[in-house]
């Protein structure tokens, strides 16, 4: 007797695994493309604050000195400002997005009667929360440039370091909405960010600080991109940016595990 | 030997194989299809004392079902019976909590990917996205099974044209009615040219021109050689639809067969329907007993199951009882429905 399952793996022609995180991200592509608005809208929050802050302030503060060196205010707040946008570029899509595809539209759950698991829209909507951070982080450094804002050509390899940010902070970023209920669990997340932006070294330097305190300001996510930033912005390479990187590595892989986990429970229950 | 085992499973391309009519007139003869093609016929569903369990509440109580290639296959069941768990199931999109499921051929726990790409799924609630165009949600759902942009570019066309949208092509979803959203989410769940396309309780919320249109195109997906699966409340739905059924009751299947063999099996030719005012029909429930081989009695009415309808109804005439009102029609569905689901007082 013929087995007729044998005769099924040519019909099954299916996505793979890795091409299926990609569909997800090319269909967020498409959405966007008719909102190229709300695209703008990301870049310009961080610009506004280069300017503001960096140009205002900066004018009243004058040179300060970072790491025994003189610069201007503007050449020690820009890092700060560029992993901020890779961290907030990151979080519009990985929260707000991300729970409106999940409790209003339902988009998930037609998404899911398709080859994609949740495994696939938990990779593809970081990935695509990563680029959007990083996009703008890119557009963020050119400006950082045109303005002289950086002392050192290894300002480039900021991008490198905002990539990770953006992907951390867009993991952290499902896995805090897939636990999410109501729009008010929003007012959590930015009680978050809110004061990590504030107090994570991006306006003044962790120094200003007593030490106990400094050693908690230096475990916050955005510190590690903070710094990172700022040592390739003023061309220093130092050993810590070791740590930096292995610290994102990790909070985005616990983020990953547990936003799959938390997601395949409330999808496919 | 005529037929070769792959052409077994047919693509809707393939529908009006000669294999497939002779299958089809099969079906609505409605004989189970039997050990054909050397007894390698396997059902397209198959699913053995499937259980479905949240924590301790058991939403799907064991059932035994097998659907088969070209069949339009009903789920019946009064809201909570287990119908869209069991859905859920089947389009992999839920694991079992126990028995065995085979969707395919395959197992969903190990191949719910592979499966899916095979299925197309129309859900109770559209899922559409109501701030993009009608092309594009055909777009990025058919993005997602990996085909092509311009097979699906292709194929849409031709879904629009027979969900009757084709004129609303670049119109934002919001804008579309009940009805339309409805048809798109069909045309939407064709876009991979499924083998199985499962329809969850697709006419709810839609009025009676809408629900008809729709089933014209049901009905037509079924002639081509979609293999349907359909959950509804709507009695005449199934009754136009399916088959073969299954009715489900908290979890358990209480019967299984087709919408005509039900009938006959589960109730009688005729059924009186009488009104006897408000709260009026209850003191008479005792004195009709004997006329009546059941009586189902409703909140408003009793329902008399009967093989002549016309005799009854002389009967309680000569008996002096003047109902307000007396309806005597066949029976249908709804009559087996009220019977198996237990809202029957009176038996």
């Amino acid at each position: 007797m013929t087995n007729l399952t044998e005769h099924f793996p040519s019909r099954f022609l299916f996505p793979s695994r890795s091409s299926r995180a990609k569909l997800l991200v090319e269909a967020n592509m498409r959405r966007y493309l008719r909102h190229r608005l709300l695209f703008l809208t990301g870049f310009l929050e961080p610009f506004f604050f280069l300017l503001s802050i960096g140009v205002g302030v900066g004018g009243l503060i004058g040179e300060i000195s970072v790491q025994g060196e003189m610069v201007r205010y503007a050449v020690f707040v820009a890092p700060g400002l560029l992993a901020t946008s890779a961290m907030n570029g990151a979080m519009i899509d990985s929260v707000f997005n991300v729970f409106f595809k999940l409790k209003i539209t339902h988009t998930y759950e037609a998404v899911l009667a398709t080859p994609m698991t949740t495994t696939d829209i938990v990779r593809g909507e970081v990935r695509w929360a990563m680029t959007r951070g990083t996009i703008y982080s890119a557009a963020f450094i050119v400006i950082m440039i045109a303005l002289g804002d950086t002392m050192s050509w290894m300002v480039i390899f900021c991008l490198p370091v905002c990539l990770l940010l953006s992907y951390s902070f867009a993991a952290m970023g499902v896995a805090a909405t897939s636990y999410m209920r109501t729009w008010q669990d929003f007012d959590l997340v930015v009680l978050v960010q809110m004061p990590m932006f504030l107090f994570s070294g991006v306006f003044f330097p962790l120094s200003a600080y007593p030490p106990w305190l400094r050693d908690i300001v230096a475990v916050t996510p955005l510190y590690q991109g903070v710094a990172a930033c700022r040592d390739f912005s003023l061309g220093h390479v130092r050993l810590s940016l070791l740590f930096h990187v292995l610290y994102l590595a990790v909070v985005a892989g616990v983020g990953l595990v547990i936003a799959t986990k938390k997601m395949t429970k409330t999808l496919a229950p | 030997m005529a037929f070769h085992l792959p052409s077994l499973f047919f693509s809707p391309k393939r529908a009006l194989d000669v294999g497939m009519l002779r299958e089809m007139k099969r079906k609505r003869k409605n004989i189970h299809p039997p050990e054909i093609f050397d007894g390698t016929l396997q059902p397209i569903v198959a699913a053995h004392d499937l259980v479905k369990r949240f924590d301790s509440f058991v939403a799907v109580d064991g059932i035994d079902v097998e659907i088969f290639q070209g069949e339009s296959f009903g789920f019946l069941g009064p809201n909570g019976a287990g119908k869209t768990s069991t859905m859920r199931m089947i389009s992999c999109m839920s694991p079992a909590s126990g028995g065995s499921l085979r969707v395919l051929g395959r197992d969903p726990a190990v191949a719910g990917a592979q499966i899916r790409s095979r299925l197309g799924l129309v859900p109770q609630e559209d899922t559409l996205e109501l701030e993009l165009t009608v092309l594009d949600n055909m777009l990025i759902y058919g993005r997602y099974f990996d085909l092509p942009k311009k097979e699906i570019l292709e194929r849409t066309t031709r879904l629009l044209d027979f969900a009757q949208l084709s004129d609303r092509r670049d119109e934002k979803v919001d804008h579309l009615s009940g009805g339309m959203k409805r048809r798109l989410t069909i045309a939407r769940a064709l876009i991979s040219e499924p083998d199985l396309l499962i329809l969850d309780e697709p006419t709810t919320g839609l009025d009676p021109q809408a629900r008809h249109l729709l089933w014209d195109r049901l009905y037509r997906l079924k002639a081509e050689g979609v293999t349907l699966i359909i959950t509804t409340h709507y009695m005449d739905e199934a009754e136009q639809l399916c088959d073969r059924l299954v009715v489900m009751d908290h979890g358990k299947i209480v019967a299984t067969g087709a919408p005509r063999d039900l009938i006959v099996e589960h109730s009688t030719r005729e059924v009186l329907e009488l009104r006897f005012g408000i709260d009026g029909h209850l003191p008479h429930v005792g004195g009709l007993q004997d006329l009546a081989e059941r009586i189902e009695v409703l909140p408003d009415r009793l329902l008399l199951y009967v093989d002549d309808g016309d005799d009854a109804l002389s009967m309680i005439h000569r008996r002096g009882l003047v109902p307000e009102s007396a309806l005597v029609r066949r029976s249908t569905l709804e009559d087996v429905f009220l019977h198996l689901t237990g809202r029957t007082l009176v038996d």
